[in-house]
């Protein structure tokens, strides 16, 4: 390329993480403020406000905190899958599984006391969502069914089977034709900090970083894992339990997901709504591989990526901006830090004649 | 029987040209070796640039020339992460779908409800008249048409030209187009260009011919449909017909079947689609056993490394 010639490089240098990710924002935000500019939009006020949005103010704070929490739980799943290349899209569909879940629990025993009713629809969610993430799974081991495509239609139809629960059986009657369940029991209830809109969420995030962490670095389960991802045909030779590997890493995915879909339906909404479903689970990809695929890092990562919504939330109550830009930021963002990984592999070099 | 199948089939050829479109404009990337998942995100932007200037120039067909350029622009992005920088090809894709689709709501929102000049059925002298045949294929609009000719030039193309034979060396084995003096890292641009531009004609009968408004989402997974079905279609234009038409009338069905007040819950049938999607590949993948995954290009989703 313009004279030069790629080389491989032996490690990744020390700058790559510092250097890429800034700049890949820093092009992101450029190329959304020229968007803005197309439009007639003041685009460095954009960038103010969006900022402002995100962390101008206590109450954003918390805003972002709480949308922090299904981002976290849907990633660290994904990101597991990505690491042993199994291309679960589906954290959406199972985010509404698990949402399903957690209501079927919370409508169908509404006397139980909190200590009965939450491990209940915890578990719920967690088989719903599992279920959900091991039908293409199964598929794809069985039948080496591309598991990219069964995830993402099965997005779709978990989303269908959400609304017509709500649409349907479900409704509640009092609610003036909206589609929506009744409102939940006091023990369905997540609770929150004292004096605070945060949940109990953000400790589950926390445990759930640190279960992971453990289980992939301090186990020979987790060692397995991370060694089937580097290299399949290694990792056949070794006799590692591949299938089974596949299967419990999708019913993680889809049991965390699930749990993101229970935190939001119970600790934030109180009911089961469509509007639940604003894509965390595709923000979740795009955490993944911003952490590449690192538990610590997807913590920082999906604080980030829900402050930009936060964000975006503002400039949309300012500026009228549609919600759609916050999905033209993530998208640039992805784009341009998988093109900036180029210089962590990769360097140029003057051919010597 | 008759009243009720032809004016279903017709809609089936209706519905199923922009998935058509697509799954061959997918094919086409893949065959020579880049899996470009961004098929949503391209086929959305070509039906907003198709839409945005049939709209303001008053032409459709500039419309779809637009849909055309604006899908494979935004493709050469997939080019650039994965041809250029050696990005991996599955998140590029799905980097691209976020990114498109974000992009023509964000673009498209002033215009939604607007109609733009489109495209209208015409019925073709002589073969309308056929019986059935007539009705079901010749009674469409020009794109209709077009997309008649396209899986054979598609094939020909790939079969009988010196660039198809050399595309799918790149999409087979790369090395060896290399060893014959090609350069198979340009070849591949040509395959996502080309593809991408075809996407974008798919966007573009979304926007001009299927509907004449512009509404948001209005893709609604007809793009991963597509990817599916090249799989379905072992990679192959003339299986890609069949299975674009199958998914043009489950789609036509249920409409159908949704405006007739039928008692089955409407969410049910907006599954049809999307459940047939999974079964279209359970079909393939029983019937194939061993075929399938040889039927794809060698080389599918490999990047090509820097020589040392």
């Amino acid at each position: 390329m313009f004279g030069f010639i790629v080389i491989k490089r032996q490690e990744p240098p020390k700058w790559g993480s510092f250097l890429i990710f800034p700049a890949a924002l820093a092009l992101s935000l450029g190329a959304s403020c020229l968007l803005l500019a197309i439009q007639g939009k003041p685009a460095l006020d954009g960038l103010t406000i969006l900022y402002q949005g995100a962390f101008g103010a206590g109450y954003a704070v918390v805003d972002t905190l709480l949308k922090t929490v299904p981002i976290f739980l849907c990633s660290l799943g994904v990101a597991v899958a990505f690491r042993m290349q199994v291309w679960n899209i589906g954290a959406e569909g199972q985010f509404a599984l698990g949402a399903i879940g957690a209501t079927w629990a919370a409508l169908t025993f509404p006397a139980l006391p909190a200590w009965l009713l939450l491990p209940l629809m915890f578990t719920s969610a967690a088989v719903l969502g599992g279920i959900w993430a091991m039908i293409p799974a199964w598929l794809k081991l069985k039948l080496s069914i591309n598991e990219i495509i069964t995830t993402l239609m099965l997005n779709y139809i978990g989303i269908l089977i959400l609304d017509y629960l709500v649409y349907g059986p479900w409704k509640d009657p009092s609610s003036f034709g909206f589609p929506m369940t009744k409102e939940f029991p006091a023990a369905a209830i997540v609770p929150a900090f004292e004096g605070s809109r945060l949940h109990w969420g953000m400790i589950l995030c926390l445990v759930c970083a640190l279960l992971l962490w453990v289980f992939l670095t301090k186990t020979r389960l987790g060692y397995e894992l991370k060694a089937s991802g580097e290299s399949l045909r290694a990792s056949r030779y070794a006799r590692m339990p591949y299938g089974f590997l596949v299967l419990l890493v999708m019913g993680l995915c889809g049991a965390l997901a699930g749990w993101a879909g229970l935190m939001e339906t119970s600790a934030v909404v109180g009911r089961l709504q469509p509007s639940l479903m604003v894509g965390y689970g595709y923000t979740a990809i795009v955490v993944a591989w911003l952490a590449q695929l690192n538990p610590g890092k997807i913590a920082l990562a999906s604080f980030f990526l829900a402050a930009l919504r936060v964000g975006v939330e503002n400039l949309q109550l300012e500026l009228g901006v549609p919600a759609a830009f916050g999905g033209i930021i993530e998208g640039l963002i992805l784009l341009s830090v998988l093109a900036g990984q180029f210089f962590n592999y990769y360097r140029f070099k003057r051919p010597s004649a | 029987m008759t009243e009720m199948l032809i004016p279903l089939l017709t809609a089936a050829v209706q519905s199923g040209t922009p998935i058509l479109f697509a799954t061959l404009g997918e094919m086409f990337t893949e065959r020579a070796g880049i899996l470009n998942l961004g098929v949503e995100g391209m086929m959305i932007v070509g039906a907003f640039a198709g839409f945005f200037v049939s709209l303001s120039t008053g032409n459709p067909w500039l419309g779809v020339l637009a849909a055309g350029i604006a899908a494979s622009a935004f493709s050469a992005l997939h080019g650039l992460v994965c041809l250029s920088f050696l990005g991996n090809q599955v998140v590029s894709g799905l980097a691209l779908t976020i990114l498109g689709v974000g992009l023509a709501d964000f673009l498209g929102s002033p215009y939604i409800g607007k109609q733009a000049p489109g495209f209208y059925a015409f019925d073709l002298p002589l073969l309308s008249s056929l019986p059935f045949v007539g009705d079901i294929f010749f009674k469409h609009d020009a794109l209709v048409y077009l997309s008649y000719v396209a899986p054979l030039a598609f094939w020909l193309f790939w079969h009988r030209t010196r660039t198809g034979l050399a595309l799918t060396a790149a999409g087979e084995y790369p090395p060896a187009a290399l060893a014959a003096g090609l350069n198979p890292v340009r070849l591949r641009w040509i395959g996502i260009m080309a593809g991408g531009f075809l996407v974008g004609i798919g966007g573009a009968y979304l926007s001009l011919a299927y509907t004449h408004l512009w509404t948001n989402g209005m893709t609604a997974g007809r793009g991963w449909i597509a990817v599916a079905l090249v799989i379905f279609a072992f990679w192959r234009p003339g299986r890609a017909v069949f299975g674009a038409y199958l998914f043009g009338g489950v789609m036509a069905f249920q409409l159908r079947l949704q405006a007739s007040g039928t008692q089955v819950p409407s969410s049910f049938l907006l599954m049809l689609p999307y459940g047939l999607t999974i079964a279209a590949l359970l079909f393939s993948a029983l019937r194939g056993r061993g075929g399938s995954s040889s039927a794809a290009p060698a080389a599918l989703g490999v990047n090509i490394e820097p020589e040392q």
